[in-house]
């Protein structure tokens, strides 16, 4: 059995996390494979809630699973496509199951995803969300009725140190610190004194709260342009991309991997933040290299 | 004002299929003053019905009228005499006007010629912009008079989503500035950043009771 996430939190000095991201469809046996290469490998695994907005497998299904597989899972509830009625619902259920730890989000645009015709959501936001996880911890729902058996979740959220321009974001995130988070996994995030910098506010708000750097290792140079010009708050410098540029294409996919490696390791040996959030949707299979590029392993 | 735009040709002349006398009704208001369904849109849109016809070898008798507001129903009525000689209505109003215009008139089918798109204004000629969800529940007070429930692509209440673009555009449209940094910079501007740094409670959907209605006490 993993060791609850809240325990490691408190207790250990660099922190380790990864994603996964559930299939669309009900072949759960990839997903089964992934989870089982990573669960021991890292803390806690974050299984994505219809990530980038196209419709998949639930993560509270693939919590489910990695629960099940002895792992601890970090549920992802995005506000896009559930309303305050199925959101509850949805965190009565995982807490049952024995999944406790939640990442509250906003949710990408339902325009980015495979069902640009949907309804967007957004009954609740980022921050009205933890609101709502410390309501059921207290034992009551949103519209202050007694639950039969309350939830206790270890709450995170995120934040984008890389975001132009930052100070919006910071009031942002500033009131989901103050809405109480015990973890913060962040976007990716290349830039280290940004990521410093993100750091120290976080901490003159709330100095126990434990932050972990988004990791997404980059993989050509083209991945890093498409990154910079589509994928909002993320920033790929361009030692990043010059690297990728000169590396034959045989080699590429290591060279990003021995960069995000690189990346973690200054992170801990330099101590900027509490630990790593490892995103490499598509390649989970390839996070055992990072972590032992890294020497997590 | 009310903000709507034609539909596709192809669509109103589907609609129209097996009818021979149609009166087009416009409407001086809002749908005048966005160029969707005024008196100019009416002789536009009556003309390619014609010419299509002619076209098509079909025979059709189009009509045209503009009313002062066809959400109205007094206004709607002037229209009596015109409307006992068609067998079709083609509203170019916006929903609330078709509505209208359907229900005084009731033994006639009324077929709506736009589409009802947002409550906006005009940001430069020819380009309107929205700019009021019609919630019931009006916080513009506290964002400096900037409303992140239309405005913002997520309608969020507490501060922009991590998908703000550089330099402050939208998750989903680069073309469209992010609400909250709009905000932002204007409650910075007015120094009442505190405003922003509030939390702000998930919204009341039940301040307008769908389907809304309100009785004036006088």
């Amino acid at each position: 059995m993993a060791r609850p996430f809240r325990e490691t939190l408190k207790t250990k000095d660099f922190i380790v996390t990864a994603e996964v991201g559930p299939q669309k469809g009900t072949d759960t046996s990839k997903l089964i494979e992934h989870i089982d290469l990573l669960k021991d490998k890292v803390d806690a695994l974050n299984a994505t809630d219809n990530q980038g907005s196209v419709m998949r497998y639930p993560s509270v299904g693939a919590c489910m699973l990695i629960k099940e597989r002895g792992g601890e899972p970090i549920l992802q509830v995005t506000c896009r496509d559930r309303n305050r009625l199925a959101i509850q619902a949805d965190l009565l259920l995982a807490y049952s199951r024995g999944i406790d730890n939640v990442l509250c989000l906003t949710g990408d645009s339902i325009d980015v995803g495979d069902h640009p015709e949907a309804k967007p959501v957004f009954d609740l936001d980022s921050v009205q969300l933890i609101h709502l996880v410390h309501n059921l911890n207290s034992g009551r729902d949103m519209a202050g009725n007694e639950l039969e058996g309350k939830t206790d979740f270890c709450i995170g959220t995120t934040g984008t140190p890389s975001a132009d321009p930052i100070e919006p974001q910071l009031i942002k995130f500033k009131k989901k610190l103050k809405a109480g988070v015990s973890f913060v996994q962040t976007q990716a995030v290349y830039d280290l004194d940004q990521l410093k910098r993100f750091v120290e506010f976080a901490r003159k708000i709330d100095d126990k709260v434990r932050i972990l750097a988004g990791i997404v290792p980059v993989i050509s140079a083209r991945m890093a342009e498409y990154m910079n010009e589509n994928v909002p708050g993320v920033f790929v410098p361009q030692w990043i991309i010059d690297e990728l540029a000169k590396t034959p294409k045989k080699g590429r996919i290591k060279k990003g991997i021995e960069i995000a490696a690189g990346l973690i390791r200054q992170i801990k040996e330099e101590g900027i933040c509490d630990g790593v959030h490892i995103m490499f949707i598509g390649r989970e299979e390839r996070i055992p290299e990072i972590l032992e590029a890294a020497g997590l392993l | 004002m009310v903000v709507a735009e034609r539909k596709p040709f192809d669509e109103i002349w589907a609609m129209l299929e097996g009818y021979e006398r149609v009166l087009v009704v416009g409407c001086g208001t809002c749908v005048t003053i966005c160029w969707a369904g005024g008196e100019k849109e009416v002789g536009l849109l009556a003309a390619q019905l014609r010419l299509t016809a002619s076209r098509e070898g079909r025979k059709l008798d189009v009509r045209e009228a503009v009313v002062e507001r066809q959400c109205e129903r007094e206004m709607v009525e002037e229209l009596r005499d015109a409307v006992e000689e068609v067998d079709a209505i083609l509203s170019m109003g916006c929903g609330a006007g078709v509505q209208m215009v359907a229900e005084v008139f009731e033994e006639k089918p009324v077929f709506p010629a736009l589409n009802t798109t947002f409550i906006g204004a005009p940001e430069r000629e020819g380009v309107w912009v929205e700019r009021c969800a019609a919630c019931g529940d009006c916080m513009l007070y506290w964002t400096g008079g900037i409303c992140p429930v239309i405005r913002c692509a997520k309608g969020l209440l507490n501060g922009p989503c991590g998908g703000t673009r550089r330099g402050g555009k939208c998750e989903i449209d680069p073309e469209k500035d992010c609400a909250w940094v709009l905000i932002y910079q204007r409650l910075k501007k007015q120094g009442r950043l505190d405003l922003m740094e509030r939390y702000y409670e998930p919204k009341n959907y039940r301040a307008v009771k769908r389907p809304g209605r309100i009785v004036a006490m006088r």
